[in-house]
């Protein structure tokens, strides 16, 4: 659908209007307005805002604790003091659901900066400019990480150190300090996730460095004396963000996903905090099924939305950002 | 295709070195982690006494790098040791049979992944500019997009609560009716995967000046897309193979575990629980080798189909 796009975009601007376009406003700007031109990834933005919104003001947003029980109303469908209906204890499947997302938004966006930018961006520029030793030692260490099976190897993870990590004291200090429960389990959780999110990013990174190193403004920028610092950060970390953009956005229905995973399997985040995979878990029994579907169609249903929203804002970005590549 | 036995060579020598580190990190999570297996063996009512001996026995009670050193040197034997769980078994005897079952849905489900999905991608690509195209796009990212974990339970709740078609677990092989719920779960992310890729390959094939020729000299338009542009647009398929082993290797890890099958997927969830470190080892070690041995497959094949592709240079990385 895309390809149609720019092509008619190219054919009707013409290439000096894109020119001008891009001097007035900047590149991110213009690409920015190119994806808002897309109904589909706006929809899907939409989408992952208000969950994002939820998931980070849960304890504002949602209407009663994940904990509060009523046990005169278990395993109710839905109804007005009860949107979404309550669970086998009697808890508001709403506000659950609003907690839950919260593990997700928090898991997700840690995620994103640790294993996201600073681990496959840093070492990805690292491992392209620095070239010789670092590339090769960089490089291998992602290759063992990219031949193990990922998701066996997190359950593992989590499941034998992850127990130990969750023992440290001042992760629960912050956790009472800051009043993010289960902040523990979260750290567990997006430590181990970005061992593994880093390699893909990381080696896309590194191939783009390694051609634009021989380009000539980045020749004339040393031969000017520049610092690395500063041909790293000037010349090449601008040229690299649209792919920077674009991989993150792939990896991140991947990364809330394989959280949602852990849960599910019980090694991720524990209860009582709320997270989707615990949910779907309890929600999925053949007859929890038969008795209370709806335990399993609302988690379900948003985890769905969530991760399709998050697959078709990655294609439009894709589409937005490399217009080049078919 | 000069250059590419070296690089075979340096890529198996170097699978393992992988593997010892694999075998290294899983035997410090497993050694280091929480939980006992022999108190997990013994149930509640474990005699003291009898844990000592025991612990004496497996030689649990040696020095963390003994240990290790021990099992490299039964494992350099091709001996994996013994099951904790599944008293008196070698954990070969446990986990081969479990491959072959999981090997079996695989295959299954990859066959469907490949037949269904391709004349999906196809169609897709031939039906460009009309409301079928973006339609069965948003429906492939969408079926993509759906975990296995919630597609189970779906799937249990239409076919087995409301049509009472199916029934709810269990694994009878290939020719039974039970294979129908876990091949269907794991193969449609696949499908919907092949069937975006193989769109995009075939948009790009149909934009051949030969595909062009093909039409002008006059053949028949499907004599055109099945000799001309599918056959072209298949090549960059093989590629991906190594990737939807990848997920429905994830995949069965649910499908399994919700539908009690004996693959090991579920076994892999029963040793975690359990904490049986010598299943948990194997399973870990032998994975990885199929994952390796799968990456150099695919990379082999990419020389093979596309013979622009060389690995002289890769030197660098």
């Amino acid at each position: 659908m895309s390809d149609e796009s720019s092509v008619s975009e190219a054919v009707f601007a013409g290439e000096g209007a894109v020119d001008v376009e891009r001097r007035s406003r900047g590149p991110l700007a213009v690409a920015l307005r190119r994806l808002l031109r897309k109904k589909i990834a706006v929809a899907a933005l939409i989408f992952i805002g208000v969950f994002y919104f939820c998931g980070l003001f849960a304890p504002v947003v949602a209407p009663r604790s994940y904990t509060d029980q009523n046990l005169d109303a278990v395993q109710q469908g839905p109804s007005l003091s009860h949107p979404l209906g309550t669970d086998t204890l009697g808890r508001d499947m709403l506000s659950r659901v609003i907690w839950a997302s919260r593990t997700t938004a928090m898991v997700t966006i840690a995620t994103l900066l640790t294993g996201g930018l600073v681990l496959s961006v840093g070492l990805g520029l690292l491992a392209g400019y620095a070239g010789g030793k670092i590339d090769t030692v960089i490089m291998r260490v992602g290759d063992v990480f990219f031949g193990l099976p990922a998701l066996p190897m997190l359950i593992m993870i989590n499941a034998t150190v992850g127990a130990r990590v969750r023992g440290w004291g001042w992760l629960g200090a912050i956790e009472k300090g800051l009043r993010i429960d289960g902040f523990p389990d979260y750290v567990v959780i997006f430590g181990a996730l970005s061992l593994f999110f880093w390699v893909g990013g990381a080696r896309i990174i590194r191939s783009q460095v390694l051609a634009l190193r021989e380009t000539e403004y980045v020749t004339a920028a040393r031969a000017m004396g520049a610092s690395t610092w500063r041909i790293i950060w000037q010349h090449l970390l601008p040229n690299v963000s649209n792919i920077v953009i674009v991989s993150l956005s792939a990896s991140l229905g991947a990364i809330a996903g394989t959280e949602i995973m852990l849960s599910w399997f019980g090694v991720g985040v524990q209860p009582p905090t709320p997270s989707f995979g615990a949910m779907l878990y309890e929600g999925g029994s053949i007859r929890t099924l038969q008795a209370n579907p709806h335990l399993l169609l609302v988690p379900g249903a948003i985890v769905a939305g969530l991760i399709f929203s998050f697959n078709l804002l990655g294609d439009a970005l894709t589409d937005v950002l490399t217009p080049h590549a078919r | 295709m000069q250059g590419l036995l070296p690089y075979v060579v340096r890529r198996l020598l170097w699978a393992p070195v992988i593997l010892l580190a694999v075998s290294f990190i899983a035997f410090a999570i497993t050694r280091f982690g929480p939980g006992d297996p022999l108190r997990v063996a013994m149930g509640q009512y474990s005699d003291p006494a009898a844990l000592q001996r025991v612990r004496h026995e497996e030689g649990l009670d040696k020095p963390f790098f003994e240990q290790y050193g021990i099992y490299l040197k039964n494992l350099a034997h091709g001996k994996l040791g013994e099951s904790f769980t599944y008293r008196n078994r070698d954990v070969s005897e446990v986990i081969f049979p479990r491959i072959w079952v999981s090997a079996r849905l695989g295959l299954v489900a990859l066959l469907i992944i490949f037949a269904v999905g391709v004349p999906l991608g196809v169609f897709a690509a031939l039906r460009q500019g009309t409301w079928a195209d973006p339609f069965s796009i948003s429906v492939f990212l969408f079926l993509q997009s759906v975990p296995v974990l919630i597609t189970v339970p779906l799937m249990l709740l239409v076919f087995v609560l409301k049509l009472h078609w199916l029934p709810a677990a269990g694994w009878g092989g290939l020719f039974d009716k039970r294979i129908v719920m876990p091949a269907l779960a794991l193969s449609l992310p696949g499908i919907a995967g092949i069937a975006r890729l193989t769109r995009a390959t075939t948009l790009s094939v149909l934009r051949e000046d030969y595909v062009r020729t093909a039409r002008a000299k006059g053949l028949h338009e499907f004599t055109v897309i099945s000799r001309h542009v599918v056959r072209n647009s298949l090549l960059p398929l093989v590629t991906v193979v190594g990737i939807s082993l990848a997920t429905l290797v994830e995949g069965a890890f649910f499908a399994e575990t919700l539908l009690g099958i004996p693959g090991i997927g579920k076994l892999t969830f029963d040793s975690v629980q359990g904490r049986d470190y010598n299943i948990i080892l194997a399973l870990a070690l032998v994975l990885c080798s199929a994952f390796i041995i799968a990456n150099i497959v695919i990379d082999v094949a990419y020389t093979i189909i596309d013979p622009r592709v060389r690995y002289e240079r890769r030197k660098l990385g």
